[in-house]
């Protein structure tokens, strides 16, 4: 009995002083192998009584129990030892930088724009495009702006030479959007030409705009978004409502300030200018004139086909590049324009 | 439109002042674009005469003065001035005074003489950089007033912003009648006489057409005094509105224009020969203005002439040698109607306006000619002198001013908000407006000040203002909902713009005018749409490709020490094309394009540094077409490499291109590296596809690799094709996932090796039939391409 204690024992052991699998499978073999000590004491009880058998017996299966479970913890341990020191090895630094490219972005007056028509499509307005070579009618004429009209002054109009080099009469550089509403309102009005009463006109219109004109503040070529909601019951109110509460959500500031002035466009009437005042940040207090807007003139919806006495509605329309500026603090307008990637990356 | 506040309330003079006074014309339409004081804040000064003056005893340039400043006892005052004398009104600050920067007045020792205060120069006070000596006030000055209230310092100049409609406010008492409605206070005129007529010179007037000029009046003063001096207090009023004083004869009728609206013009009576003709100018007749340009004049311009010569052009400039100089006795003055219309745009056209241009084209109140003419002949008598001959006159039809009708109901629909009848009473009336009212109707008569009141909104916009737009409510809107339409087989260009930023490259806009030789270099553009009136000549062609814009970004951000730029733009481009439209003429599709410069990746440790190559910005374009698989053939393009470029055909349509920019522009730009581009048209990406159901085979698919050798020129779209066209069925894929040149493989050839997918939805292949496939396509490449296998 004794000398099974001790082979166990010694077993054990010789199990704890190996690191290295495989001496630990070859000294498992010393004990439970083919030839093992454990072994030939089993093969030796054939030899014994049956009364030896049952007590010897037991004898070496619990030595043979004790051994396979040292065996067992010991494999596991140094599978788990095997793992840490691979672990170990594998680490790596990871706060050297990712692989790959970055990422570009978005021009800061795409990001406006897109807020802005995101904004009015939650109200149902749709996104209309249209020209930037445009007629002169579209462009002046069926906005209630003839030929020497003074408000023509207000806009330095860019003109195109044709192909034999003179200047094309009644082809210029769109002054502002205004055009793609007339050209959205023939539109609807030939779409809808057989109903009693055609739907509604819900529509936003942003797109590149040009002026001879260049400074600090004012661009060549800028961005502008008009806007437009003809119906049989739009107000001066509605007007009010729509865009204040444009330009709240637009600046994500419930208490910016919204006035209205009287003002004058050929295409609308009564109209307005619309001045924004913050009540924190660098501007704070100031009034910062941010759009034109009024009820569509009748002359304009008579030039495409509505009826004014039944229809009636209200035009808007705005700088995304100054809502860009005074979004994001730009302070020069130019660098819309440069292309200079410090500046761009900013708005990632 | 400039003036002073204390001039527009002699007129009319309400409580409210300051800025709530600007910011009541603001919210009223007249926007005050800037307000400035006439004089800094100070105090302490007054009008003192110099009674004697005599040298200081130890001090050259020092004068010791005696001063009256209205007290019992003269004043003793110490003054360096070179113009100090005797008799002399000039400002002095008593001590106690604060000067403008917070200069204290006390009682000093000046060299040792007491002085008791300080005689100043105008610069001293504030008001003018005349630092030269005294500022020296008129003999009449009462002494002991304080200077503020005598050069009446403390007044506002206020400049408005007027918007075109608003010209009856191009006045003083325009403004002075907009604010008397505003406020509803009552206004005061000038009180104007019938000039008493001494003489009979005169002369005949001709309208020669009605239409542009259907009212002319004039009055010949004979025995004028021209070299009179402009009074302090006109002369003050005209600086006070940006009007330098010229000359007595011409400052009145500035100054009557400014008071009225009514431009006026002065001619020399003497150098007019016959009747005064109001007629278009003969196409190519000259005139000299008197701004000295010689101006050869089309057939619509509107002249004043006399029987022999052009005169004027009427309602902007006079003509040099027909006006009233300094030595002019015998004037003839003019005020006259012209139509807007037969003015706008005219002087513009030359490259000029004038005041009075700038009114006639809004519109002047035809009212008020009389009226004005009658007030500059009484100043004229007043300061100059001379005799009054009759009035002369020309009148025809001058413009209607039909009545205007407006319904109450049609106010509530316009504004959103209900006026009572009586309430729109009492805005007209303030408005001076003459109407008729039946019940909830009114008939309005606009008065011939207003050719802003046309329509029935004209009228309600005049109620919105007098009421205030602030007071209008900002009422949410009330419409019937319905969805808007979203279409799944378009792609927004918000989309295809993120996808281009999510890889790498960020967006750019540029100017839709480029410079002549982009367009030559970057597009062999023959057809160039040029611009009539560029801003610059490196802005003056619409652009027919975006290319140009973002190599001129590169070479931008270079000069910056941005040594890898990715850049993307969406813009339209302009083509002639007499199919062109919706603008006759002229196609303008949206195109996208991109280019990349530089590293293909951003420096980094983790990669190898490599410049940015054709297959690179290809894999981009494939990506951006996704899911659409577009073909690439070679072509020959303006602005790309010729061997290292590609056109992209969807559906056989060209739909872009994309390349290495040629060597040949990467040395005239002076590009250290060749940017590789890409431009598409942006309907290519905007069209999506509805993504269709096809049954996925349950059946296992069969791979297998093969590689061959080709002659090295072989592209392998034409393989790719071949290969396709005479595939088995079973062949669903065929993948290139190697290419190979050099050791092994003989000179001029290259290794290409392709993974097969073979599967078939029914069943499973057996072994014979993939290797009979591939035999097939070894056979067909052998055939078609002499390929041989590689081994």
């Amino acid at each position: 009995m004794l000398n099974l204690d001790q082979i166990a024992q010694d077993a054990v052991a010789a199990f704890a002083a190996t690191d290295d699998p495989d001496t630990l499978e070859q000294i498992k073999a010393r004990y439970l192998g083919k030839s093992g000590q454990i072994t030939e004491l089993l093969k030796g009880m054939a030899k014994l009584s049956p009364d030896e058998k049952k007590s010897t017996g037991a004898a070496i299966n619990r030595a043979k129990e004790a051994i396979e479970s040292a065996l067992n913890a010991r494999r596991e341990a140094i599978r788990k030892q095997a793992l840490e020191a691979r672990l170990a090895g594998e680490s790596l630094d990871v706060t050297l930088p990712g692989r790959g490219e970055t990422r570009g972005g978005l021009h800061p007056v795409t990001r406006t724009l897109e807020r802005i028509e995101a904004l009015f499509r939650s109200i149902g307005f749709e996104v209309a495009d249209g020209p930037e070579i445009e007629a002169d009618f579209q462009n002046f004429t069926a906005l209630n702006t003839p030929e020497d009209h003074p408000a023509r002054s207000m806009h330095d109009t860019f003109y195109l030479l044709d192909e034999d080099g003179k200047v094309a009469e009644d082809i210029l550089l769109r002054t502002h959007t205004s055009p793609i509403q007339v050209r959205y309102m023939q539109a609807h009005v030939a779409k809808y030409a057989h109903l009693e009463t055609m739907p509604e006109i819900r529509v936003i219109a942003p797109g590149r705009v040009y002026r001879v004109d260049s400074d600090a503040t004012h661009s060549p070529m800028f961005h502008q978004v008009e806007g437009l909601w003809i119906g049989e019951n739009v107000s001066f109110a509605d007007l009010k409502g729509v865009v204040a509460d444009f330009l709240r959500r637009f600046f994500e500031s419930d208490d910016l300030q919204v006035r209205f002035r009287p003002s004058f466009f050929p295409f609308t009437e009564p109209s307005a200018e619309i001045d924004v005042a913050f009540m924190s940040g660098t501007l704070k207090g100031r009034w910062l004139e941010i759009a034109g807007c009024g009820m569509v003139h009748p002359n304009v919806l008579r030039h495409v086909g509505i009826d004014p006495e039944k229809y009636i509605g209200f035009a808007f329309g705005m700088g995304p590049d100054r809502l860009t500026m005074l979004r994001y603090g730009v302070n020069d307008l130019r660098l819309f324009f440069d292309g200079d990637l410090r500046f761009l990356r900013q708005f990632v | 439109m400039k003036f002073s506040e204390s001039w527009l309330r002699s007129f009319v003079n309400p409580a409210v002042s300051g800025n709530d006074f600007s910011h009541l014309l603001t919210m009223a339409g007249l926007e005050v674009e800037e307000e400035e004081t006439v004089a800094p804040a100070f105090d302490g000064v007054i009008v003192a005469e110099v009674l004697e003056v005599k040298k200081h005893p130890d001090a050259d340039r020092l004068n010791v003065c005696r001063v009256n400043i209205g007290r019992a006892e003269p004043q003793q005052i110490v003054c360096g001035a070179p113009n100090v004398a005797a008799g002399l009104k000039v400002p002095c600050a008593l001590p106690g005074a604060t000067l403008p920067g917070d200069f204290q007045i006390k009682i000093a020792k000046v060299r040792g003489i007491e002085s008791s205060g300080m005689l100043c120069s105008a610069k001293e006070l504030g008001i003018a950089e005349d630092a030269s000596g005294l500022l020296i006030l008129p003999a009449d000055a009462p002494v002991g007033q304080d200077i503020r209230s005598y050069l009446d310092l403390d007044d506002r100049l206020l400049t408005l912003k007027l918007t075109p409609n608003r010209a009856d406010c191009l006045s003083l008492t325009g403004i002075a009648r907009e604010v008397a409605a505003l406020t509803d206070t009552s206004a005061r005129y000038p009180q104007v006489a019938t000039t008493p007529v001494t003489i009979d010179n005169r002369r005949d007037i001709v309208l020669d057409d009605p239409k542009a000029c259907p009212l002319y009046c004039g009055r010949v003063i004979a025995g004028v005094n021209a070299k009179a001096a402009t009074p302090d207090w006109m002369k003050r009023r005209l600086e006070r509105s940006g009007i330098r004083s010229i000359s007595a004869l011409v400052d009145i009728t500035n100054y009557v224009m400014l008071e009225f609206g009514q431009p006026l013009h002065a001619f020399d009576n003497t150098k007019l020969e016959g009747a005064i003709h109001a007629r278009f100018a003969s196409a190519g007749e000259k005139i000299l203005l008197l701004n000295e340009q010689t101006l050869s004049l089309q057939d619509d311009v509107l002249l004043i002439a006399d029987d022999k010569r052009p005169v004027a052009m009427a309602g902007i400039m006079g003509g040099e040698d027909s006006g009233i100089t300094l030595e002019t006795t015998e004037m003839f003055l003019e005020a006259a109607f012209f139509a807007p219309k037969a003015i706008a745009g005219r002087a513009r056209r030359y490259g000029f306006g004038s005041d009075a241009s700038h009114r006639f084209e809004r519109g002047v109140d035809f009212g008020g000619t009389h009226v004005a003419l009658e007030r500059a002949c009484q100043l004229i008598l007043d300061i100059c002198g001379g005799q009054a001959g009759p009035l002369c006159e020309a009148q025809a039809t001058l413009p209607a001013r039909p009545p205007v009708r407006l319904r109450r109901s049609r106010v509530a629909k316009v504004l959103g908000v209900s006026f009572t009848a009586e309430q729109i009473e009492t805005i007209f009336s303030r408005l001076g407006l003459c109407f008729v009212r039946n019940d909830d109707d009114f008939l309005v008569t606009p008065p011939t000040c207003r050719f802003d009141i046309e329509i029935e909104e004209d009228l309600i916009e005049e109620i919105a203002r007098l009421h205030g737009y602030d007071a209008i409510p900002s009422q949410a809107p009330r419409a019937r909902l319905a969805m808007l339409p979203q279409t799944e087989d378009a792609r927004p260009l918000f989309r295809v713009r993120q996808i281009l930023a999510d890889r790498g490259f960020q967006e750019v806009v540029n100017f839709a005018f480029v410079e002549d030789a982009w367009e030559s270099d970057f597009a062999a553009n023959t057809t160039q749409i040029r611009l009539a009136n560029p801003i610059a000549s490196q802005m003056s062609v619409m652009r027919s490709t975006l290319i140009g814009g973002l190599v001129a970004n590169v070479i931008t951000n270079l000069k910056r020490k941005q040594n890898r730029v990715r850049l993307f733009e969406t813009g339209r481009c302009f083509y002639r094309d007499a199919q062109g439209l919706p603008v006759k003429g002229f196609r303008q599709p949206w195109k996208i394009a991109g280019l990349a410069y530089g590293g293909a990746l951003p420096e980094q440790w983790a990669s190898p540094t490599r410049a940015v190559d054709f297959y690179d910005i290809k894999g981009e374009v494939e990506s951006l077409l996704a899911p659409v698989v577009a073909r690439y053939e070679k072509t020959s393009h303006p602005a790309l490499h010729p061997g290292r470029s590609a056109r992209v055909l969807v559906n056989d349509q060209e739909v872009g291109i994309l390349g290495e920019l040629h060597p040949q522009w990467v040395q005239k730009y002076d590009l250290p590296l060749a940017p590789v581009v890409f431009e598409l048209d942006l309907d290519a990406l905007t069209r999506a596809r509805l993504p269709k159901y096809a049954e996925v085979s349950k059946q296992p698919a069969a791979f297998r690799d093969l590689a061959i050798v080709v002659d090295q020129k072989l592209e392998l779209q034409a393989l790719i094709d071949g290969l396709l066209a005479n595939r088995p069925a079973i062949v669903q894929d065929i993948r290139l996932f190697d290419i190979f040149t050099g050791k092994g493989i003989e000179q001029g050839k290259k290794s290409l090796a392709f993974r097969i997918v073979m599967q078939d939805t029914q069943r499973t292949l057996q072994d014979t039939e993939v290797d009979a496939a591939i035999q097939q396509l070894i056979t067909y490449l052998h055939q078609a391409f002499s390929a041989q296998l590689r081994v």
